[in-house]
């Protein structure tokens, strides 16, 4: 295996608080790892420390090898690392299509950019009936699929996912998984950020347990799913 | 109960849709209609209003029935209210370009206004100086001060941000707006230093003697209208023309190509631009290159039209423009054509009608820009076209 993404030791802080402790973790090529924690864990800074964001204080983001801990953010997402944002943040008043192609800023050539397009049309038929629509009037659900979509058009090496599922329905809940999945199954290389631990470990192969700026278990989805500390802490069960 | 089945299916795209996707149709029909919509709704609205007034005051002053005169002055105030609003226009279009990606307004634009102004003059002064003024193709002579004086703008636009704001960005709001009123000064004075040092003389007036066609205070184009000499300048023809050029290719920049579109989704949300690989620093230069060199170019065509600028020529019409800017809704490009359009043919209209009524005359007519400035800043802070759909998010 690869290793594609890999922290050592990452302390960032906002300010006087530290938010990240000393976070060690990669992700290996094909992979989706999925970072679970509550709320004020660290999960999103991890993320937004990886994209460049945040900077790290101590300790470095290292992409294929190349350390990235100070590159600026526009310069991370060129080398292939797409960050699909907690909120989803989709731009309000460009259009469907017009979101997508600024997913695909760094491509640049444009039957690359139409075959990418028409991908996402085939895993998002809901985003291809909406395609002239402004991003602002999409329900939540479609605002996430546009995220997602408008993220894979840059062709990443490995996709950010902070949250996929809050503020969805239950059933959208499932979709959002099963397609967390099927991106996986076609080659992407997946950090998938989640308070829904349950499901997330599910679907990962991988997993880390965040707790207040630190890591305190990791190990295989299945296998953490069994640990007695995730499923009193994490799985609602006591 | 019965039941009601809704089709939710999509719906096929009909005709018209599909030709409002077309390149001809967002690019040239819908912007010039566009246009065309604010001009006539503005005219017809001031019409009205003029007229009213005529009802109302038939004979302003002894031997003066203003309904004559509005008759004899109407197209001749709608033409160069269209220009002067036009001017309004690009002008109001920096300060609106560089709230959308930054939100803070650029106080120092009114000086890079003023300086292609004075820009057009020295390029016309160096090309007189050659002695190679009166011989130049007209269309070529304006095209080419107009785009030097643009170029020139936007590159001063450029570094002021580079040197000026860029550092303070983090710093709180009211920093950088203290230095653009700084810089403002600063732009002023340098070029009156400038001037003073090299010709002498602080009032440029523009080399147009020797231009029998640029003339145009003494050599109208008259057309007679319905029995009606009417009387218009060439330059204010020129301003229309250019304008409307110029207007037509920023608003293919800013909806129809990639950088456009990479400076719309700053001006949403510019975290998530850096993460989508949009390059933050260099769109914010690029927009402040747009907005300087529209600020440039109507400069120079300002210069044209009065003939003779000095380096505090921008203050008044700077501040107009921002109050257009602010009228059709600050951020928003369309606004900022509208609230132009608008407060240009409002002061020209208003200029037109009050000369004949004693004691009030033209030298009050800024009021009026200004009362607009503050009734909409209570009002409607927003502006006629502000809501921004991206801030309920
Ligand atoms: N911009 C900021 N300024 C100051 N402190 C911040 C900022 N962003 C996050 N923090 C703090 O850093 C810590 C980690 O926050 P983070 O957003 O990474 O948590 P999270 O695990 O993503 O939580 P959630 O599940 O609620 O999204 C929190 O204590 C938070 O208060
Ligand atoms: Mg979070």
């Amino acid at each position: 295996m690869t290793v594609l993404l890999e922290l050592t030791q990452v302390e960032t802080f906002y300010g006087q608080i530290q938010a990240l402790k000393g976070i060690s973790l990669r992700v290996d090529q094909g992979e989706i790892v999925t970072l679970v924690g509550s709320n004020g864990a660290g999960k999103t800074t991890t993320l937004k420390t990886i994209s460049g964001v945040t900077r790290p204080k101590h300790g470095t983001v290292r992409l294929n090898g190349n350390d990235i801990s100070f590159v600026p953010p526009h310069k991370i997402s060129a080398m292939g690392i797409a960050h699909v944002p907690e909120g989803r943040r989709i731009f309000p008043l460009l259009t469907v299509r017009e979101n997508l192609e600024v997913g695909a800023w760094n491509v640049d050539r444009k039957n690359v950019i139409a075959q990418r397009m028409e991908q996402q049309f085939e895993t998002f038929p809901r985003l291809k009936e909406r395609i002239n629509q402004k991003g602002g009037t999409l329900s939540g659900g479609e605002q996430q699929m546009l995220a997602m979509a408008r993220a894979l058009m840059s062709g990443p090496s490995v996709l950010l996912l902070d949250e996929p599922s809050m503020g969805l329905a239950p059933v959208l809940v499932e979709g959002i998984f099963e397609i967390v999945k099927r991106i996986n199954e076609q080659g992407n290389t997946v950090l998938l950020v989640e308070q829904n631990a349950l499901m997330a470990l599910e679907i990962a192969h991988r997993g880390y347990v965040l707790q207040t700026g630190k890591i305190v278990l990791e190990g295989t989805g299945a296998d953490l799913m069994k640990n007695d500390t995730v499923r009193a802490a994490y799985l609602g069960e006591v | 109960m019965s039941s009601v089945t809704i089709d939710a299916g999509p719906q096929a795209p009909s005709g018209l849709d599909s030709f409002k996707q077309t390149a001809l149709y967002r690019f040239l029909i819908f912007p010039l209609g566009q246009m065309l919509v604010f001009i006539l709704g503005a005219t017809v609205l001031l019409t009205v209003f003029v007229y009213g007034l005529a009802v109302l005051f038939p004979e302003p002053r002894p031997n003066i029935v203003l309904v004559e005169q509005l008759n004899r002055q109407l197209p001749g105030m709608i033409i160069s209210g269209i220009s002067i609003g036009f001017v309004y226009a690009m002008i109001a279009l920096g300060y609106t370009l560089v709230y959308g990606v930054l939100k803070f307004i650029n106080f120092a634009h009114s000086e890079i206004f003023m300086v292609g102004s004075v820009i057009g003059f020295s390029f016309m002064s160096f090309l007189n100086s050659l002695g190679m003024l009166a011989g130049f193709n007209p269309i070529l002579l304006v095209v080419s001060t107009v785009l030097v004086s643009a170029g020139f703008s936007g590159l001063l636009a450029v570094g002021i941000e580079r040197v000026a704001y860029k550092p303070l960005r983090r710093a709180p709001r009211l920093v950088p707006l203290i230095t653009a009123i700084g810089l403002s000064f600063i732009l002023q004075d340098t070029v009156r230093a400038i001037a003073s040092l090299t010709i002498n003389d602080f009032n440029l007036t523009y080399p147009t003697r020797d231009i029998a066609w640029l003339q145009s205070p003494l050599n109208p184009l008259v057309f007679n209208i319905g029995g009606i000499d009417v009387r218009v300048r060439i330059t204010a023809i020129i301003i229309m023309i250019a304008a409307v050029i110029m207007l037509l290719i920023l608003n293919y920049f800013v909806n129809g190509t990639k950088a456009g579109r990479g400076i719309r989704a700053i001006s949403m949300d510019q975290t998530t631009a850096g993460l989508m690989g949009i390059p933050v620093n260099t769109m914010i230069s690029l927009t402040f290159f747009i907005g300087g060199a529209l600020g440039g170019a109507a400069g120079a065509l300002y210069g044209l039209n009065v003939g003779t600028v000095t380096p505090y020529i921008g203050f008044i019409p700077g501040l107009k423009a921002f109050t257009a800017a602010v009228l059709g809704g600050i951020g928003n490009v369309t606004g900022a054509l509208l609230g132009g359009i608008l407060l240009g043919m409002i002061e020209t209209f208003l200029n037109g009608t009050l000369v004949y009524f004693p004691a009030i005359g033209i030298r009050y007519t800024d009021i009026f820009a200004f009362g607009i400035l503050i009734a909409v800043l209570i009002f409607r802070p927003s502006g006629l076209l502000g809501e921004r759909v991206d801030e309920k998010v």
